[in-house]
């Protein structure tokens, strides 16, 4: 197996933990740092392929970065806001909104 | 603007025999701005009455200047051939090209001079009729769209222009009938005549496609000169087409079994009733069958239903009117009547015996029903000055009325002498004509019909009279020191009218009259219109016979008729003058067999259970079934479905982030394994 591989299965399994953690976890630090370990396993996927497809695939990790980095400060923004209200971070917790 | 207006303005173009039309858009154009101008005027000058006393007649008196002018000219020119004037081509579809094209003949001048004559005479007296109305602009501009559209009627070139008239009519019939529109009873009359009409429309509209169908066009001048050729002599389709021609004008002319709208629309003002429902729309079905005289020339068995008809509703009309104490109902049974009577006429093919009785009748009712309308003025005046809640039109409230109303009462003489067929008022010379024709075509039955029939004309309108004028005033003693004879502007009209009715039978006294000139104007006249359907009955062995069923010349029997119309004239009037009525408020219901023409027969009865009561139950099933049932139903499962989509799709919205995790991670999955499997 060469290092394509590895890499490929390395991300596979970085994005499953980031999924199952997000599923699985009630806090929401958490929840919001295994979406970032998925966001960050897609760039890995596109590194790797840059390497055999071309310089492209690299652009849209900068993307991907840049965007991530919006959310997060948008994402811990909303984050503070709801602990500075209840005291708590449980996801379990907010269910105020639906039908 | 300009190619606009010369259209309107443009001379015929192919005319012969020097008869060139003179100014033929302006008698159309003239009503129709009068209508702009006064429907303007019932919206921002609401209470002058100024403008629409001087637009409304003068629009009418104009039309009618111009109707005189061609009148004059075809006259000294005579034409063999109608003028045709196309004003635009109003639609072209394939084959079917409709131009708005007006005709010039002897028929339709004719008509016009009568149609915006009495109309000029009526505007004038609305003047004083309505003087008080707070509708006086609405007023005068639906009669001045009347006008317009009675003109298209009445000079439309093909079917489909003459269909336009027809509808429009209609329609201002159906809004003057219900002027008073707060009145909810004249509301419902209004829609009773309207929708009555639609039925006949329906006649006229199935005819109109026939006749499109075998022949490739509307226009008259084509259709009337192809039809010896394409249709069948009696064959089913010139039947089936003059049949439903004839339903169409047994609905605009009030015959059985379609009358019944007529009398019910006596809600509207009296001029209106005088002039549209008497003098000139209701006459449009008989004007319709004799411009389609060829086509009915052809069909006999359409020609004696025609002739049936008539007769059956003049005799049926005459005797409802014997017993009717509305002095407008006694008119407009008269009008269903007499209407009968043209139709008796045309029927048997006498299509210029028709027309003359129609343009008589038109003077002479005229005059009746503006007569009554200063009847119904005064007592309505002297009622409401006392505030007194009587019925106006209530001929049990009158009596005695020649002191106070000698104009009236002398002109409104006439017009009863002149309908009763009195030597030599107007009606003696058109009812001898057509009564001469039912028995001289040897129609024996509709021949003793028609002269029943004259009798109890003469009855019902000297009842009337003697009701009205003579014998001892029942108005009561408060209201008698209030009654006036009617303003000048009122009355002329109805001198005028009269002398109309005396002299207007002058156009045509037969040969055969001992001691008279023999004056032929009114079959010259009509000659080239009526001599293709005069044809085509003499080609298929109509001739006319010269003795009447019972022998004798047609002298003997117009003196014979005009005699017993004197008698029973003067019967009437002698049993009747002394007779003791009461007023309405303090008499009985007739009963018995004056009971049963009081109401008319029950005619009305009749068709409310017969056609309206199951038509009602038909439609009520309807609703039920196919509208609550069918459509709603539909309509309303499709919403609770979708109610009940939305609601299990609201159970996935938890508020619970995992859960919607979970979810879309499930699709995810899903949408993975679909796109990798």
């Amino acid at each position: 197996m060469d290092i394509e591989t590895y890499s490929l299965i390395l991300s596979a399994l970085l994005f499953a933990i980031g999924t199952v953690g997000v599923m699985l976890r009630r806090n929401v630090i958490i929840m919001f740092m295994c979406i970032e370990l998925m966001l960050n396993a897609v760039n890995l996927t596109l590194v790797v392929f840059s390497r055999s497809l071309g310089i492209e695939a690299q652009v849209f990790v900068f993307f991907v970065i840049a965007v991530a980095a919006a959310e997060a400060a948008v994402g811990l923004a909303i984050i503070i806001s709801i602990f500075r209200h209840y005291e708590l971070v449980d996801v379990d917790r907010f269910n105020l909104l639906k039908w | 603007m300009v190619n606009f207006l010369e259209s309107f303005l443009r001379v015929a173009q192919h005319a012969d025999g020097g008869y060139q039309p003179i100014l033929p858009g302006l008698i159309l154009l003239f009503p129709l701005v009068g209508f702009v101008i006064n429907g303007l005027g019932a919206f921002l000058w609401r209470d002058s009455k100024r403008v629409p006393s001087l637009v409304g007649p003068l629009a009418i008196i104009g039309s009618f200047a111009v109707v005189l002018a061609n009148f004059l000219a075809m006259h000294a020119a005579m034409p063999h051939d109608p003028a045709i004037v196309s004003l635009w081509t109003w639609m072209a579809v394939g084959d079917l090209s409709i131009g708005v094209d007006l005709q010039f003949d002897q028929l339709s001048v004719l008509m016009l001079l009568v149609v915006t004559g009495v109309s000029s005479v009526i505007h004038v007296y609305s003047i004083g009729y309505m003087r008080e109305d707070p509708g006086y602009s609405r007023y005068f501009s639906y009669l001045n769209l009347f006008v317009f559209f009675m003109s298209v009627l009445v000079m439309g070139a093909n079917f489909a222009i003459v269909f336009v008239g027809w509808e429009g009519v209609g329609l201002c019939s159906y809004l003057l009938i219900g002027f008073w529109y707060e009145n909810r009873e004249f509301a419902s009359a209004g829609k009773k005549a309207f929708i009555v009409n639609r039925i006949g429309d329906f006649g006229f509209l199935v005819a109109m496609l026939l006749v499109f169908t075998h022949f490739g066009t509307l226009n008259f001048v084509e259709v009337f000169a192809a039809a010896p050729e394409t249709l069948v002599f009696g064959g089913g389709v010139v039947t089936l087409i003059t049949l439903l021609l004839f339903l169409g004008a047994t609905g605009k002319s009030a015959q059985i079994p379609l009358y019944v709208w007529l009398p019910d629309a006596m809600a509207g003002p009296t001029p209106v009733s005088a002039l549209i429902h008497a003098a000139t729309m209701v006459t449009a079905g008989v004007y319709l069958v004799a411009r389609a005289g060829v086509l009915f020339a052809m069909a006999p068995v359409s020609q004696a239903t025609v002739a049936a008809i008539g007769a059956g509703t003049a005799l049926f009309a005459a005797t409802i009117a014997m017993q009717q104490y509305d002095i407008k109902k006694v008119l407009a049974y008269s009008t269903v009547s007499q209407l009968g009577y043209m139709f008796l006429a045309v029927g048997v093919g006498a299509f210029t015996a028709g027309m003359f009785h129609l343009i008589t009748h038109a003077f002479f009712k005229a005059l009746l029903f503006l007569g009554s309308g200063a009847v119904i003025h005064a007592m309505h005046h002297a009622l409401h000055q006392v505030h007194r809640h009587d019925d106006p039109n209530d001929m049990r409230n009158y009596g005695g009325l020649k002191n106070v109303l000698p104009i009236t009462w002398g002109t409104m003489w006439i017009g009863t002498v002149a309908i009763a067929g009195i030597f030599p008022f107007a009606g003696f010379f058109s009812k001898d004509e057509i009564i001469w024709s039912a028995g001289s075509y040897g129609y024996t039955v509709l021949w003793v019909v028609s002269i029943l029939t004259a009798l109890l004309t003469a009855g019902y309108m000297t009842r009337l009279m003697v009701l009205t004028f003579h014998g001892e005033n029942r108005s009561g003693a408060d209201v008698r020191p209030h009654l006036r004879e009617v303003p000048a502007v009122m009355w002329v009209p109805l001198a005028i009218l009269a002398v109309l009715s005396v002299v207007g039978g002058w156009i045509q006294i037969p040969e055969s009259l001992p001691a008279l000139p023999a004056v032929d104007a009114l079959h010259h006249w009509l000659e080239p219109v009526m001599e293709p359907a005069r044809q085509v009955m003499t080609e298929h062995g109509l001739h006319q016979a010269h003795e009447s069923p019972l022998g004798g010349g047609e002298a003997v029997w117009a003196i014979m008729s005009t005699g017993l119309a004197l008698i029973v004239v003067m019967l009437t009037f002698r049993a009747l003058v002394h007779r003791r009525y009461r007023p309405a408020s303090e008499s009985e219901t007739p009963t018995g067999f004056a009971g049963i023409l009081y109401n008319k027969w029950y005619v009305d009865e009749l068709y409310d259970r017969l056609i309206i009561l199951p038509l009602l139950a038909l439609w009520r099933g309807c609703w039920r079934i196919v509208d609550v049932g069918l459509i709603d139903g539909t309509l309303n499962a499709m919403a609770s479905g979708t109610r009940m989509v939305g609601w299990v799709g609201s159970l996935f919205q938890t508020g619970r982030v995992a859960g919607y995790m979970f979810w879309f991670v499930t699709g995810v999955v899903l949408i993975l394994a679909l796109l990798l499997l």
